[in-house]
């Protein structure tokens, strides 16, 4: 009999850590001299963490530290150009290349997802060609084909074939801009690389759901698009956030096509100025932005679709911020009692 | 539980001469079954025995090798014209299956959907219900099943049982003509099985025409009108349970309910009050060990 020997404290604490109470300590006979409300949780103390944090703050701070006070980084010229309305521009520019780069891509991509699905091999090998293609040659080359498109067919011509009826005939090299040329290359790269995600994000969703869906003669497009790809969306989100995050400086390649998006801009001024780095680091600056913006958005639409999956949702940063701020307060007075 | 009716009148289901192979695996080797209209068929036989096969190839689920699978007359999955069967467009077997509810062992509930949106989805994109009157008519069937305050719930918040009976709700929306359950208790805590038991019996002879396959000998000699002894892909006998429960002709049926019955037999003498699902648990773990 252990109760005997150990001391009702001791005894208390050991129920209250999990471990398994000895039947003998019947909490009712000790409920009635005891209050167990006054019981107060000390949260378990972690040096190795401790210790952690301080050191990497203090290589954090350094790398900061030499960031302001090196004189080379330049941060004046980076500021004066910062918001240069020529910058500005050049990001617009980035920032359209992506948006539609980003629709072409994703929205190819899932066609063609579905089409690798399809039951027919003809459909499904069609879009298993493209990916292939696609993804087997370089983003650089893909870009100066489209741009050169004219060199391979001087006229774009849409009519009946075999008969002299034209609806529309223009020359290649007219049609040909930078811009469509960038669109095109970029989003037609990204299509065969979404269509393997989204594809991989539809093979994760349980076989069970479209069995059911079916049985209860649920369509086939409403199967797709409101029961699997909702479910599909946890596995593809974060690879997906990933693609365009990559798009969005995969458009500095552009600059080839001496279109003036962001990057070119940039290399455009300091050909001029002759300072390099720090308008590079202008534009560094602004993919950062762009990144931590769409990062946030990840987070906000990634908390979105685990609604179902999760039994309760993850609270939001700010919630946590909160929640943090309510466990400092009473704690800092009850250190005191 | 009361229960008011909520389906049209139980549909006549015919399988006459039905095999189904995967690959070299004869899976059914020739069954006929004819399951009179608003009747309960409650279907047994060990695991490998074809007859969850069975019972998916009456909504098409599992289209059959050989033979005809007919509901009311009408041919599930193909459109006969002589000695011809048509394979029928996808959008016809929808519409076939409309008729036909389904219940999984495994529930498949859509996860990413509430509860209340689960039972109101196959009315709303199947048969284009608008959607206030589909969750109106939702609301009523989770009432049926005992689940009027888990609307909002999704379905990994709820029980083992209440996802089961949400279930047969959203199978029940459809008001279909038959309704088929794929051993609905199985994947269940033994303490959750009766309460799913329960509001299946609540819908026997309300007019649905039931087809169960379970390992519930006990719900079977309550419930059943019929009880089939499947075997190795053929019915091996069927009758009344009074007839094929208590006095088995064959051999094999009377070895598989002996292997039941000492299953049964262990929780009712510790005053379980969930006998039939520890018996369940029992039969299916002998089953395992059978194999």
């Amino acid at each position: 009999m252990t109760s005997s020997v150990v001391s009702p404290e001791t005894a208390q604490h050991a129920s209250a850590a999990g471990s398994a109470a000895p039947a003998a300590s019947c909490p009712e006979q000790v409920a009635p001299s005891e209050d167990l409300s006054a019981l107060r949780v000390v949260p378990a103390r972690h040096p190795g963490r401790v210790v952690l944090a301080v050191v990497v703050g203090l290589v954090v701070a350094a790398v900061l530290y030499s960031f302001v006070t090196n004189p080379r980084w330049e941060w004046g010229v980076v500021a004066q150009w910062f918001f240069a309305e020529s910058i500005l521009r050049g990001l617009l520019e980035t920032l359209k290349l992506t948006v539609l780069a980003g629709a072409v891509g994703f929205g190819l991509g899932l066609v063609l997802a579905l089409m690798r699905l399809s039951p027919s091999a003809l459909i499904s090998g069609v879009s298993w060609t493209f990916s292939w293609i696609f993804r087997s040659t370089p983003l650089l080359v893909q870009l100066l084909l489209w741009y050169n498109l004219g060199y391979l067919y001087e006229r774009v011509r849409l009519g009946i074939p075999f008969t002299d009826a034209t609806f529309f005939d223009a020359r290649t090299s007219d049609l040909m801009t930078p811009m469509l040329a960038a669109v095109l290359g970029l989003g037609l790269h990204q299509a065969a690389y979404a269509a393997e995600m989204i594809r991989g994000g539809i093979l994760s969703v349980d076989q069970g759901q479209l069995e059911a869906a079916s049985a209860l003669g649920i369509p086939a497009r409403d199967r797709s698009l409101r029961i699997v790809l909702p479910q599909a969306m946890r596995a593809i989100l974060p690879p997906a956030f990933n693609e365009i995050i990559g798009l969005v400086k995969g458009t500095s390649i552009v600059y080839v096509l001496a279109h003036a998006e962001l990057f070119f801009t940039v290399q455009l001024i300091y050909g001029r100025t002759q300072q390099v780095l720090p308008m590079l680091l202008v534009a560094t600056v602004w993919y950062v932005v762009i990144t931590s913006a769409l990062s946030v958005g990840q987070y906000y639409i990634e908390r979105h679709y685990s609604k179902g999956a999760v039994r309760t949702l993850p609270p939001t940063p700010l919630q946590s911020l909160r929640a943090r701020l309510a466990r400092l307060r009473p704690s800092s007075t009850g250190a005191t009692s | 539980m009361s229960v008011q009716t909520p389906t049209r009148s139980g549909g006549l289901v015919e399988i006459r001469g039905v095999h189904k192979s995967f690959g070299d695996l004869e899976v059914l080797r020739g069954i006929d079954l004819r399951v009179e209209p608003g009747s309960v068929t409650v279907i047994l036989g060990p695991s490998g025995s074809g007859k969850s096969t069975l019972l998916r190839t009456i909504n098409h689920l599992e289209p059959v090798t050989q033979g005809l699978v007919s509901v009311d007359g009408e041919t599930i999955g193909y459109r006969r014209e002589g000695n011809l069967l048509h394979e029928l467009h996808e959008r016809e077997i929808l519409r076939q299956r409309t008729a036909i509810g389904m219940v999984f062992q495994s529930f498949n509930l859509f996860a990413h959907m509430t509860a209340l949106a689960n039972v109101a989805e196959a009315p709303r994109r199947a048969l284009g219900v608008p959607r206030r009157q589909a969750e109106e008519r939702a609301r009523e069937l989770l009432a049926l099943v005992g689940l009027s305050d888990k609307e909002a719930v999704y379905p990994r918040q709820l029980s083992g049982g209440q996802q089961q009976r949400v279930a047969i709700a959203r199978a029940l929306a459809l008001e279909p003509k038959v309704l088929l359950f794929d051993e609905p208790t199985s994947a269940l805590d033994p303490e959750l099985v009766e309460e799913v038991l329960a509001v299946i019996r609540s819908l026997a002879r309300a007019g649905t025409t039931l087809v169960v396959v379970t390992h519930e000998i006990s719900f079977a000699r309550d419930v059943a009108d019929e009880v089939v002894f499947m075997d190795q892909g053929l019915i091996v006998e069927q009758g009344p349970p009074s007839e094929v429960l208590d006095r088995p002709r064959h051999e094999r049926t009377r070895s598989f309910l002996q292997r039941v019955r000492t299953g049964e037999a262990a929780p009712v003498e510790s005053a379980d009050a969930a006998s039939p699902a520890s018996a369940a648990t029992a039969a299916a773990r002998e089953l395992a060990r059978e194999r």
